[in-house]
Protein backbone atom coordinates (compact mmCIF):
# COMPACT_ATOMS: atom_id res chain seq x y z
CA UNK A 1 0.00 0.00 0.00
CA UNK A 2 1.32 3.37 -0.89
CA UNK A 3 1.28 6.84 0.94
CA UNK A 4 -0.46 9.74 0.69
CA UNK A 5 0.90 13.28 -0.08
CA UNK A 6 -0.02 13.95 3.64
CA UNK A 7 2.08 11.09 5.33
CA UNK A 8 4.52 11.68 3.26
CA UNK A 9 5.60 15.37 4.53
CA UNK A 10 4.66 14.74 7.99
CA UNK A 11 7.21 11.91 7.63
CA UNK A 12 9.96 13.95 6.71
CA UNK A 13 8.89 16.73 9.17
CA UNK A 14 8.60 14.19 11.87
CA UNK A 15 12.12 12.94 10.62
CA UNK A 16 10.62 9.01 10.47
CA UNK A 17 11.14 6.82 7.91
CA UNK A 18 7.16 6.64 6.86
CA UNK A 19 3.99 7.57 9.04
CA UNK A 20 0.28 6.17 8.22
CA UNK A 21 -3.20 7.69 8.85
CA UNK A 22 -4.12 8.00 12.16
CA UNK A 23 -0.25 8.13 13.93
CA UNK A 24 0.29 11.04 16.13
CA UNK A 25 3.53 12.59 15.56
CA UNK A 26 5.44 14.99 16.62
CA UNK A 27 6.37 17.01 13.93
CA UNK A 28 9.29 20.02 13.11
CA UNK A 29 7.96 22.80 11.68
CA UNK A 30 8.69 25.01 8.63
CA UNK A 31 7.11 28.35 8.87
CA UNK A 32 5.39 29.05 11.94
CA UNK A 33 3.15 32.26 11.74
CA UNK A 34 0.38 34.50 13.26
CA UNK A 35 -1.57 37.70 12.61
CA UNK A 36 -2.79 40.89 14.58
CA UNK A 37 -5.48 39.18 16.02
CA UNK A 38 -4.09 35.80 17.11
CA UNK A 39 -0.26 36.81 17.47
CA UNK A 40 -0.95 38.93 20.81
CA UNK A 41 -2.35 36.04 22.30
CA UNK A 42 0.70 33.56 21.43
CA UNK A 43 2.83 36.24 22.72
CA UNK A 44 1.47 36.74 26.18
CA UNK A 45 1.32 32.42 26.43
CA UNK A 46 5.03 32.85 25.05
CA UNK A 47 6.36 34.98 28.17
CA UNK A 48 3.36 32.87 30.72
CA UNK A 49 5.08 30.00 29.84
CA UNK A 50 8.81 31.63 31.04
CA UNK A 51 10.32 30.77 27.23
CA UNK A 52 12.60 33.31 26.66
CA UNK A 53 13.70 32.87 22.59
CA UNK A 54 11.85 31.74 19.74
CA UNK A 55 13.45 28.23 18.00
CA UNK A 56 14.60 30.44 14.97
CA UNK A 57 13.47 33.89 14.31
CA UNK A 58 13.90 33.27 10.30
CA UNK A 59 10.77 30.68 10.45
CA UNK A 60 8.78 32.76 12.35
CA UNK A 61 6.43 35.69 10.14
CA UNK A 62 3.90 37.43 11.89
CA UNK A 63 1.27 39.34 9.42
CA UNK A 64 -0.65 41.77 11.61
CA UNK A 65 -1.99 44.25 9.24
CA UNK A 66 -4.52 42.24 8.34
CA UNK A 67 -7.31 45.34 9.82
CA UNK A 68 -4.67 48.27 9.03
CA UNK A 69 -5.78 51.24 9.66
CA UNK A 70 -6.54 50.23 13.19
CA UNK A 71 -9.82 50.90 14.55
CA UNK A 72 -9.09 51.00 18.09
CA UNK A 73 -7.13 51.71 20.53
CA UNK A 74 -6.36 48.25 22.28
CA UNK A 75 -5.83 46.51 18.72
CA UNK A 76 -3.45 49.54 17.82
CA UNK A 77 -1.65 48.44 21.09
CA UNK A 78 -1.92 44.63 20.45
CA UNK A 79 -0.49 45.15 17.24
CA UNK A 80 2.29 47.57 18.68
CA UNK A 81 3.43 44.63 21.05
CA UNK A 82 3.61 42.33 18.18
CA UNK A 83 6.24 44.41 16.72
CA UNK A 84 7.76 44.94 19.95
CA UNK A 85 8.34 41.40 20.21
CA UNK A 86 9.18 40.94 16.85
CA UNK A 87 11.96 43.39 17.51
CA UNK A 88 13.37 41.79 20.76
CA UNK A 89 13.15 38.27 19.04
CA UNK A 90 15.06 39.26 15.49
CA UNK A 91 11.73 38.41 13.77
CA UNK A 92 12.46 40.10 10.82
CA UNK A 93 9.44 39.12 8.98
CA UNK A 94 6.86 41.30 10.65
CA UNK A 95 4.34 43.07 8.32
CA UNK A 96 1.98 45.49 10.32
CA UNK A 97 1.91 48.45 7.58
CA UNK A 98 -0.11 48.30 4.52
CA UNK A 99 1.29 44.85 2.81
CA UNK A 100 -2.01 43.39 3.30
CA UNK A 101 -3.18 39.96 4.89
CA UNK A 102 -1.30 36.72 5.09
CA UNK A 103 -2.95 34.31 2.88
CA UNK A 104 -2.17 35.64 -0.35
CA UNK A 105 1.09 37.81 1.16
CA UNK A 106 3.32 34.77 2.18
CA UNK A 107 2.95 32.69 -1.21
CA UNK A 108 3.83 35.75 -3.50
CA UNK A 109 6.53 36.64 -1.50
CA UNK A 110 8.04 32.98 -1.93
CA UNK A 111 7.92 32.44 1.86
CA UNK A 112 5.75 28.93 0.56
CA UNK A 113 7.12 25.96 -1.23
CA UNK A 114 5.85 22.76 -1.80
CA UNK A 115 6.62 19.72 1.01
CA UNK A 116 7.00 22.21 3.89
CA UNK A 117 5.35 22.16 7.22
CA UNK A 118 3.68 25.80 7.67
CA UNK A 119 1.53 25.91 10.86
CA UNK A 120 -0.37 29.40 11.63
CA UNK A 121 -2.56 30.62 14.17
CA UNK A 122 -5.39 31.45 11.77
CA UNK A 123 -7.99 29.20 10.05
CA UNK A 124 -7.43 29.53 6.72
CA UNK A 125 -3.60 28.43 6.45
CA UNK A 126 -5.40 25.78 4.31
CA UNK A 127 -4.59 27.94 1.76
CA UNK A 128 -0.75 26.79 1.40
CA UNK A 129 -2.41 23.55 0.01
CA UNK A 130 -2.17 24.65 -3.65
CA UNK A 131 1.22 25.04 -3.71
CA UNK A 132 2.20 21.65 -2.24
CA UNK A 133 2.70 22.47 1.49
CA UNK A 134 0.87 21.00 4.29
CA UNK A 135 -0.18 24.40 6.22
CA UNK A 136 -2.21 23.51 9.29
CA UNK A 137 -3.78 26.06 11.44
CA UNK A 138 -3.87 26.43 15.18
CA UNK A 139 -5.04 28.11 17.99
CA UNK A 140 -2.53 30.52 19.41
CA UNK A 141 -1.55 28.91 22.57
CA UNK A 142 -0.24 25.81 20.49
CA UNK A 143 1.46 28.67 18.65
CA UNK A 144 3.06 29.90 21.19
CA UNK A 145 4.73 26.41 21.87
CA UNK A 146 5.70 26.11 18.16
CA UNK A 147 7.69 29.56 18.99
CA UNK A 148 9.30 28.10 21.86
CA UNK A 149 10.13 24.93 20.41
CA UNK A 150 9.70 24.61 17.06
CA UNK A 151 7.65 21.73 16.88
CA UNK A 152 3.90 20.17 17.38
CA UNK A 153 2.30 17.51 17.94
CA UNK A 154 -0.04 16.14 14.83
CA UNK A 155 -2.14 13.24 14.36
CA UNK A 156 -1.41 11.94 10.63
CA UNK A 157 -4.23 12.29 8.85
CA UNK A 158 -6.92 10.31 6.46
CA UNK A 159 -6.93 11.74 3.01
CA UNK A 160 -10.69 12.83 0.65
CA UNK A 161 -9.88 12.95 -2.37
CA UNK A 162 -11.74 15.83 -4.51
CA UNK A 163 -11.54 15.08 -8.39
CA UNK A 164 -12.38 18.07 -10.91
CA UNK A 165 -13.41 16.91 -14.58
CA UNK A 166 -14.76 18.44 -17.45
CA UNK A 167 -14.84 21.89 -18.60
CA UNK A 168 -16.54 24.57 -17.33
CA UNK A 169 -19.12 26.70 -18.77
CA UNK A 170 -18.54 30.72 -18.77
CA UNK A 171 -18.78 32.24 -15.26
CA UNK A 172 -18.28 28.98 -13.32
CA UNK A 173 -15.17 29.54 -11.72
CA UNK A 174 -12.84 27.62 -9.05
CA UNK A 175 -14.86 29.45 -6.32
CA UNK A 176 -18.22 27.56 -7.84
CA UNK A 177 -16.14 24.39 -7.73
CA UNK A 178 -15.14 24.64 -3.99
CA UNK A 179 -18.88 25.94 -2.97
CA UNK A 180 -20.42 23.02 -4.72
CA UNK A 181 -17.66 20.73 -2.87
CA UNK A 182 -19.10 22.17 0.53
CA UNK A 183 -22.32 21.50 -0.52
CA UNK A 184 -21.16 17.85 -1.23
CA UNK A 185 -19.50 17.41 1.64
CA UNK A 186 -20.71 19.64 4.44
CA UNK A 187 -19.15 21.87 7.11
CA UNK A 188 -17.42 18.94 8.97
CA UNK A 189 -17.37 16.42 6.20
CA UNK A 190 -13.35 16.61 6.29
CA UNK A 191 -13.38 17.28 9.80
CA UNK A 192 -9.75 16.15 10.70
CA UNK A 193 -9.04 15.37 7.26
CA UNK A 194 -6.74 16.28 4.39
CA UNK A 195 -8.58 16.92 1.60
CA UNK A 196 -6.18 16.05 -1.61
CA UNK A 197 -7.82 18.70 -4.76
CA UNK A 198 -6.98 16.73 -8.11
CA UNK A 199 -8.26 16.27 -11.86
CA UNK A 200 -7.87 18.08 -15.12
CA UNK A 201 -10.34 21.10 -14.41
CA UNK A 202 -7.85 21.77 -11.32
CA UNK A 203 -5.34 21.59 -13.89
CA UNK A 204 -6.41 23.87 -16.22
CA UNK A 205 -6.76 26.55 -13.49
CA UNK A 206 -4.09 28.75 -12.49
CA UNK A 207 -2.00 29.03 -9.27
CA UNK A 208 -4.40 32.01 -8.19
CA UNK A 209 -7.47 30.22 -9.10
CA UNK A 210 -6.42 27.21 -7.27
CA UNK A 211 -5.96 29.24 -3.71
CA UNK A 212 -9.69 29.83 -3.75
CA UNK A 213 -10.00 26.33 -3.89
CA UNK A 214 -7.18 25.41 -1.22
CA UNK A 215 -8.92 28.36 0.79
CA UNK A 216 -12.02 26.80 1.42
CA UNK A 217 -10.96 23.49 3.02
CA UNK A 218 -11.47 24.66 6.44
CA UNK A 219 -15.03 25.62 5.68
CA UNK A 220 -15.84 21.39 5.08
CA UNK A 221 -13.56 20.60 8.41
CA UNK A 222 -10.22 19.99 6.72
CA UNK A 223 -7.00 19.66 8.97
CA UNK A 224 -5.24 20.96 5.35
CA UNK A 225 -6.17 21.25 1.58
CA UNK A 226 -3.10 20.00 -0.66
CA UNK A 227 -2.55 20.22 -4.57
CA UNK A 228 0.00 18.27 -6.17
CA UNK A 229 2.81 20.78 -7.25
CA UNK A 230 2.98 21.29 -11.27
CA UNK A 231 4.76 22.92 -13.50
CA UNK A 232 2.75 26.18 -13.42
CA UNK A 233 3.70 26.02 -9.39
CA UNK A 234 7.08 25.42 -9.83
CA UNK A 235 6.91 28.50 -12.50
CA UNK A 236 5.30 30.27 -9.80
CA UNK A 237 7.57 29.64 -7.68
CA UNK A 238 11.11 30.43 -10.02
CA UNK A 239 10.04 34.08 -9.79
CA UNK A 240 9.87 33.78 -6.17
CA UNK A 241 11.92 31.85 -4.19
CA UNK A 242 15.82 30.50 -4.83
CA UNK A 243 15.43 27.82 -1.89
CA UNK A 244 15.53 24.64 -3.06
CA UNK A 245 12.52 22.43 -2.15
CA UNK A 246 10.87 19.01 -2.62
CA UNK A 247 7.80 17.99 -3.84
CA UNK A 248 5.43 15.16 -2.70
CA UNK A 249 2.63 13.31 -4.34
CA UNK A 250 -0.04 10.65 -3.62
CA UNK A 251 1.37 7.15 -4.50
CA UNK A 252 -1.00 5.90 -7.54
CA UNK A 253 -1.91 2.86 -4.61
CA UNK A 254 -2.58 5.79 -1.39
CA UNK A 255 -5.56 4.77 0.46
CA UNK A 256 -8.31 7.75 -0.05
CA UNK A 257 -11.07 7.26 2.73
CA UNK A 258 -13.20 8.97 0.29
CA UNK A 259 -13.74 9.85 -3.34
CA UNK A 260 -15.54 12.20 -4.88
CA UNK A 261 -16.00 13.51 -8.49
CA UNK A 262 -17.06 16.81 -9.48
CA UNK A 263 -17.71 17.12 -13.17
CA UNK A 264 -17.76 20.89 -13.59
CA UNK A 265 -19.15 20.97 -16.79
CA UNK A 266 -22.48 19.98 -14.90
CA UNK A 267 -22.09 23.04 -12.37
CA UNK A 268 -23.58 26.55 -12.73
CA UNK A 269 -22.95 29.47 -11.14
CA UNK A 270 -23.58 28.93 -7.42
CA UNK A 271 -23.99 31.03 -3.86
CA UNK A 272 -23.84 29.70 -0.59
CA UNK A 273 -27.17 30.80 1.20
CA UNK A 274 -27.01 32.21 4.95
CA UNK A 275 -25.89 30.93 7.07
CA UNK A 276 -23.26 28.43 6.07
CA UNK A 277 -21.00 28.07 3.57
CA UNK A 278 -22.49 24.52 2.49
CA UNK A 279 -25.92 25.78 1.62
CA UNK A 280 -25.21 25.99 -1.35
CA UNK A 281 -27.69 26.45 -4.44
CA UNK A 282 -27.36 27.49 -7.75
CA UNK A 283 -27.97 31.37 -8.74
CA UNK A 284 -31.19 30.95 -10.47
CA UNK A 285 -32.57 29.77 -7.15
CA UNK A 286 -32.02 32.87 -5.00
CA UNK A 287 -32.65 35.34 -8.34
CA UNK A 288 -34.23 38.24 -7.36
CA UNK A 289 -33.16 38.71 -3.69
CA UNK A 290 -32.37 42.36 -3.06
CA UNK A 291 -28.93 43.64 -1.85
CA UNK A 292 -27.80 46.24 0.43
CA UNK A 293 -23.77 45.52 0.00
CA UNK A 294 -21.47 43.59 -2.33
CA UNK A 295 -18.22 42.50 -1.26
CA UNK A 296 -15.19 41.51 -3.45
CA UNK A 297 -11.76 40.33 -1.66
CA UNK A 298 -10.12 38.60 0.85
CA UNK A 299 -8.03 35.56 0.81
CA UNK A 300 -10.21 34.03 -1.41
CA UNK A 301 -10.89 36.29 -4.28
CA UNK A 302 -8.60 39.04 -3.34
CA UNK A 303 -6.46 38.70 -6.08
CA UNK A 304 -5.96 40.44 -9.56
CA UNK A 305 -8.09 37.74 -11.58
CA UNK A 306 -10.59 38.25 -8.86
CA UNK A 307 -10.45 41.56 -9.66
CA UNK A 308 -10.21 40.92 -13.68
CA UNK A 309 -13.51 39.31 -13.43
CA UNK A 310 -15.49 41.53 -11.61
CA UNK A 311 -14.98 44.16 -14.05
CA UNK A 312 -15.00 41.90 -17.09
CA UNK A 313 -19.16 41.77 -15.70
CA UNK A 314 -19.09 45.76 -14.41
CA UNK A 315 -16.97 47.40 -17.45
CA UNK A 316 -20.32 49.57 -19.01
CA UNK A 317 -22.12 49.91 -15.89
CA UNK A 318 -22.97 51.27 -12.37
CA UNK A 319 -23.27 50.16 -9.07
CA UNK A 320 -27.13 49.62 -8.65
CA UNK A 321 -28.46 52.79 -6.17
CA UNK A 322 -28.86 51.59 -2.82
CA UNK A 323 -25.88 49.10 -3.15
CA UNK A 324 -22.45 49.78 -1.43
CA UNK A 325 -19.86 47.72 -3.55
CA UNK A 326 -16.60 47.09 -1.69
CA UNK A 327 -13.65 46.25 -2.99
CA UNK A 328 -10.28 45.20 -1.11
CA UNK A 329 -7.55 43.70 -2.59
CA UNK A 330 -5.89 40.86 -0.59
CA UNK A 331 -1.85 42.51 -0.64
CA UNK A 332 -0.40 45.72 -1.24
CA UNK A 333 1.58 43.86 -4.28
CA UNK A 334 -1.87 43.31 -5.39
CA UNK A 335 -3.50 46.70 -4.92
CA UNK A 336 -0.19 48.73 -6.73
CA UNK A 337 -0.38 45.98 -9.85
CA UNK A 338 -4.21 46.47 -10.05
CA UNK A 339 -3.67 50.14 -9.52
CA UNK A 340 -1.05 49.99 -12.90
CA UNK A 341 -3.27 47.92 -14.78
CA UNK A 342 -6.16 50.40 -14.32
CA UNK A 343 -8.54 48.22 -12.51
CA UNK A 344 -8.91 50.31 -9.17
CA UNK A 345 -9.78 53.62 -11.16
CA UNK A 346 -12.02 51.07 -13.19
CA UNK A 347 -14.15 50.05 -9.91
CA UNK A 348 -13.96 53.84 -8.62
CA UNK A 349 -15.68 54.98 -11.96
CA UNK A 350 -18.33 52.26 -11.87
CA UNK A 351 -19.39 53.46 -8.03
CA UNK A 352 -17.23 51.09 -5.89
CA UNK A 353 -15.39 52.43 -2.75
CA UNK A 354 -11.91 50.52 -3.31
CA UNK A 355 -10.55 49.88 0.62
CA UNK A 356 -6.73 49.76 1.29
CA UNK A 357 -4.86 46.24 1.15
CA UNK A 358 -6.04 43.58 4.18
CA UNK A 359 -9.11 41.45 4.93
CA UNK A 360 -11.37 44.52 4.55
CA UNK A 361 -15.13 43.46 5.67
CA UNK A 362 -14.87 39.90 5.92
CA UNK A 363 -14.63 39.22 9.71
CA UNK A 364 -17.28 42.00 10.55
CA UNK A 365 -14.14 44.28 11.98
CA UNK A 366 -14.11 47.11 10.36
CA UNK A 367 -14.40 48.91 6.67
CA UNK A 368 -18.37 47.22 5.90
CA UNK A 369 -19.92 45.99 9.09
CA UNK A 370 -23.62 44.51 8.39
CA UNK A 371 -26.53 46.14 9.81
CA UNK A 372 -29.43 43.74 10.97
CA UNK A 373 -31.60 44.80 7.69
CA UNK A 374 -28.40 44.21 5.24
CA UNK A 375 -28.55 41.85 2.87
CA UNK A 376 -24.33 41.40 1.37
CA UNK A 377 -23.29 38.95 -1.55
CA UNK A 378 -19.44 38.27 -0.71
CA UNK A 379 -16.39 36.60 -2.43
CA UNK A 380 -15.71 35.75 1.39
CA UNK A 381 -15.24 32.33 2.67
CA UNK A 382 -17.89 31.97 5.69
CA UNK A 383 -21.21 33.52 6.44
CA UNK A 384 -22.18 31.72 9.30
CA UNK A 385 -24.59 34.10 11.74
CA UNK A 386 -23.24 37.42 12.81
CA UNK A 387 -20.12 36.29 10.93
CA UNK A 388 -20.01 40.70 8.94
CA UNK A 389 -21.79 42.38 11.88
CA UNK A 390 -25.30 41.77 13.20
CA UNK A 391 -26.53 37.87 13.24
CA UNK A 392 -29.49 38.75 11.43
CA UNK A 393 -27.67 40.18 8.39
CA UNK A 394 -27.60 37.81 5.16
CA UNK A 395 -25.07 36.93 4.01
CA UNK A 396 -24.58 34.72 0.20
CA UNK A 397 -21.24 33.82 -0.39
CA UNK A 398 -20.47 33.65 -4.64
CA UNK A 399 -17.43 34.39 -7.02
CA UNK A 400 -16.70 37.74 -8.21
CA UNK A 401 -18.74 37.39 -11.58
CA UNK A 402 -21.90 36.71 -9.50
CA UNK A 403 -20.88 39.17 -6.96
CA UNK A 404 -20.35 42.21 -9.79
CA UNK A 405 -23.81 41.00 -11.69
CA UNK A 406 -25.33 41.22 -8.28
CA UNK A 407 -24.12 45.14 -7.79
CA UNK A 408 -24.81 46.32 -10.90
CA UNK A 409 -28.68 44.43 -10.60
CA UNK A 410 -29.30 45.66 -6.64
CA UNK A 411 -30.14 41.91 -6.58
CA UNK A 412 -28.84 38.40 -7.00
CA UNK A 413 -28.82 37.11 -10.66
CA UNK A 414 -26.76 35.40 -12.78
CA UNK A 415 -23.48 37.33 -14.71
CA UNK A 416 -25.05 36.16 -17.90
CA UNK A 417 -28.17 38.22 -17.21
CA UNK A 418 -26.14 41.62 -16.74
CA UNK A 419 -23.49 41.10 -20.01
CA UNK A 420 -26.34 40.16 -22.42
CA UNK B 1 -11.11 15.18 38.46
CA UNK B 2 -14.44 15.33 38.22
CA UNK B 3 -16.75 18.11 37.38
CA UNK B 4 -20.26 18.51 38.20
CA UNK B 5 -22.37 21.18 37.00
CA UNK B 6 -25.59 22.03 35.68
CA UNK B 7 -25.82 21.56 31.26
CA UNK B 8 -26.66 24.66 28.88
CA UNK B 9 -27.02 23.53 25.34
CA UNK B 10 -26.07 24.59 22.14
CA UNK B 11 -26.86 22.93 18.78
CA UNK B 12 -24.74 21.82 15.48
CA UNK B 13 -22.06 23.66 13.70
CA UNK B 14 -21.80 26.69 16.57
CA UNK B 15 -18.80 28.53 14.92
CA UNK B 16 -16.34 30.78 16.75
CA UNK B 17 -18.17 33.56 15.41
CA UNK B 18 -21.31 32.83 17.46
CA UNK B 19 -19.15 32.10 20.47
CA UNK B 20 -17.79 35.02 20.62
CA UNK B 21 -18.27 38.32 17.65
CA UNK B 22 -15.76 40.36 16.28
CA UNK B 23 -16.24 43.47 18.60
CA UNK B 24 -15.06 41.51 21.88
CA UNK B 25 -11.69 40.39 20.12
CA UNK B 26 -10.00 43.86 20.83
CA UNK B 27 -8.63 42.48 23.99
CA UNK B 28 -7.67 38.62 25.21
CA UNK B 29 -8.62 39.14 28.99
CA UNK B 30 -10.95 36.53 29.83
CA UNK B 31 -13.16 39.38 32.21
CA UNK B 32 -13.36 41.67 29.38
CA UNK B 33 -14.71 38.18 27.11
CA UNK B 34 -17.30 37.08 29.24
CA UNK B 35 -20.35 39.16 28.65
CA UNK B 36 -19.77 38.47 24.92
CA UNK B 37 -19.87 34.82 25.41
CA UNK B 38 -22.52 33.64 22.73
CA UNK B 39 -23.78 37.30 22.94
CA UNK B 40 -25.63 36.62 19.38
CA UNK B 41 -26.68 32.95 20.20
CA UNK B 42 -28.08 33.20 23.77
CA UNK B 43 -28.31 36.75 25.35
CA UNK B 44 -26.60 37.20 28.90
CA UNK B 45 -25.31 33.73 28.63
CA UNK B 46 -22.81 34.34 31.43
CA UNK B 47 -25.12 35.65 33.98
CA UNK B 48 -27.00 32.25 33.73
CA UNK B 49 -23.53 30.09 34.71
CA UNK B 50 -22.72 28.67 38.01
CA UNK B 51 -18.81 28.05 38.38
CA UNK B 52 -18.49 24.10 37.22
CA UNK B 53 -21.54 24.11 34.89
CA UNK B 54 -20.70 21.98 31.51
CA UNK B 55 -21.55 23.24 28.26
CA UNK B 56 -23.50 20.65 25.93
CA UNK B 57 -23.00 20.96 22.19
CA UNK B 58 -24.08 19.11 18.62
CA UNK B 59 -21.59 18.36 15.64
CA UNK B 60 -18.66 20.13 14.95
CA UNK B 61 -18.45 22.89 17.63
CA UNK B 62 -15.86 25.53 17.03
CA UNK B 63 -15.81 25.61 13.41
CA UNK B 64 -15.15 28.75 11.71
CA UNK B 65 -12.42 31.35 12.90
CA UNK B 66 -9.16 30.33 15.04
CA UNK B 67 -9.72 32.85 17.38
CA UNK B 68 -8.75 31.31 20.99
CA UNK B 69 -10.95 34.19 22.49
CA UNK B 70 -13.81 32.05 21.82
CA UNK B 71 -12.34 28.47 24.40
CA UNK B 72 -10.98 31.69 26.61
CA UNK B 73 -14.60 33.26 26.69
CA UNK B 74 -16.42 30.15 27.61
CA UNK B 75 -13.77 29.23 30.08
CA UNK B 76 -14.19 33.17 31.79
CA UNK B 77 -18.36 32.59 32.12
CA UNK B 78 -17.71 29.53 34.52
CA UNK B 79 -18.16 26.20 32.34
CA UNK B 80 -15.68 23.28 33.60
CA UNK B 81 -15.60 21.40 30.33
CA UNK B 82 -17.50 21.39 27.17
CA UNK B 83 -19.00 17.53 26.11
CA UNK B 84 -20.15 17.11 22.43
CA UNK B 85 -20.89 15.11 19.36
CA UNK B 86 -17.43 16.59 17.84
CA UNK B 87 -15.70 19.49 18.12
CA UNK B 88 -13.66 21.18 15.04
CA UNK B 89 -10.08 20.54 15.70
CA UNK B 90 -8.74 24.14 16.23
CA UNK B 91 -11.12 24.81 18.61
CA UNK B 92 -10.48 21.34 20.50
CA UNK B 93 -7.01 21.35 21.06
CA UNK B 94 -7.24 25.42 22.17
CA UNK B 95 -9.60 24.62 24.96
CA UNK B 96 -7.55 21.78 25.97
CA UNK B 97 -4.45 23.89 26.06
CA UNK B 98 -6.10 26.91 27.76
CA UNK B 99 -7.72 24.57 31.04
CA UNK B 100 -10.90 23.99 28.80
CA UNK B 101 -11.25 19.84 28.95
CA UNK B 102 -13.35 18.77 25.30
CA UNK B 103 -14.64 15.61 25.75
CA UNK B 104 -16.28 13.59 22.58
CA UNK B 105 -18.94 11.92 23.75
CA UNK B 106 -22.34 11.44 21.40
CA UNK B 107 -23.82 9.09 23.06
CA UNK B 108 -24.21 12.00 26.33
CA UNK B 109 -25.08 14.80 24.28
CA UNK B 110 -28.63 12.45 23.22
CA UNK B 111 -29.27 12.05 27.18
CA UNK B 112 -27.87 15.27 27.95
CA UNK B 113 -30.89 17.71 29.44
CA UNK B 114 -30.29 21.64 29.38
CA UNK B 115 -30.88 22.14 33.25
CA UNK B 116 -30.24 18.79 34.41
CA UNK B 117 -27.17 17.88 36.56
CA UNK B 118 -23.82 16.49 34.36
CA UNK B 119 -21.28 14.71 35.61
CA UNK B 120 -18.08 14.27 34.40
CA UNK B 121 -15.54 11.86 35.65
CA UNK B 122 -11.95 12.18 34.11
CA UNK B 123 -10.81 9.00 36.10
CA UNK B 124 -13.57 6.75 35.10
CA UNK B 125 -14.07 8.63 31.21
CA UNK B 126 -17.64 8.89 32.46
CA UNK B 127 -20.59 11.24 31.35
CA UNK B 128 -23.43 10.93 33.69
CA UNK B 129 -26.71 12.59 34.01
CA UNK B 130 -30.35 11.73 35.10
CA UNK B 131 -29.98 8.09 35.81
CA UNK B 132 -28.21 7.66 32.36
CA UNK B 133 -24.22 7.27 31.72
CA UNK B 134 -22.08 6.67 29.08
CA UNK B 135 -18.15 6.08 28.66
CA UNK B 136 -16.36 8.79 26.17
CA UNK B 137 -13.39 8.31 23.94
CA UNK B 138 -9.90 8.06 26.45
CA UNK B 139 -7.72 10.88 25.27
CA UNK B 140 -4.03 10.35 23.36
CA UNK B 141 -0.77 9.74 25.50
CA UNK B 142 -0.05 14.11 24.24
CA UNK B 143 -3.32 15.32 25.32
CA UNK B 144 -3.54 14.14 28.36
CA UNK B 145 0.32 15.04 29.71
CA UNK B 146 -1.37 18.60 28.53
CA UNK B 147 -4.21 17.76 30.89
CA UNK B 148 -2.01 16.75 33.66
CA UNK B 149 -0.01 19.75 33.32
CA UNK B 150 -3.00 22.06 33.97
CA UNK B 151 -2.75 23.35 30.19
CA UNK B 152 -0.16 23.81 27.10
CA UNK B 153 1.62 27.29 29.28
CA UNK B 154 2.16 25.06 32.14
CA UNK B 155 3.38 21.86 30.32
CA UNK B 156 5.52 24.66 28.69
CA UNK B 157 7.10 25.81 31.29
CA UNK B 158 7.75 22.29 32.51
CA UNK B 159 9.56 21.80 29.65
CA UNK B 160 11.67 25.09 30.11
CA UNK B 161 12.23 24.21 33.51
CA UNK B 162 13.67 20.58 32.42
CA UNK B 163 15.89 22.31 29.83
CA UNK B 164 17.18 24.93 32.04
CA UNK B 165 18.04 22.10 34.32
CA UNK B 166 20.04 20.33 32.04
CA UNK B 167 21.76 23.39 30.20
Amino acid sequence: MGFTASEKILARASGRETVSAGETVTCQVDLAMANDMTAPIAIKQFHGAGAKRVFDPEKICIVAGRHMPFRDEAFAKAVGGAGEFCREQGIRHFFANTEGMDHALVPDLGFIRPGMLVCNADSHTCTYGALGAFGVPMGSTDMAYIFAFGETWLRVPETIQVRYSGKPRKYVTSKDYVLGTAGVLGVDGALYKTIEFTGPALESLSVDERFTISNMGIEMGAKASLMTADNKVHDYLASRTNVPYQSFESDPDAEYERKIEINVSDLEPVVSKPHSPANVVPVSEVKGVRVTQVNIGTCTNGRIIDLQQALEILRGHKVASGVRLIVTPATDIIAKEAERLGLLDEFRAVGATVNPPGCGPCAGWHQGVLGKDDVCVATHNRNFPGRMGNPAAQIYLSSPYVAAATAVAGEIVSPEAIVS
Amino acid sequence: MIFRGHIHSVGNDIDTDQIIPARYLGSSDPVALRPGCFFNLIPNFADGVKSGDILVAGDNFGCGSSREHAPIAIKATGISCVVARSFSRIFYRSAINIGLPAIVCPAAVAFAKAGSEMTVDFDRGMVESAGQSAAFAPFGREILSIIAAGGLVPFMAQRLARQGATA
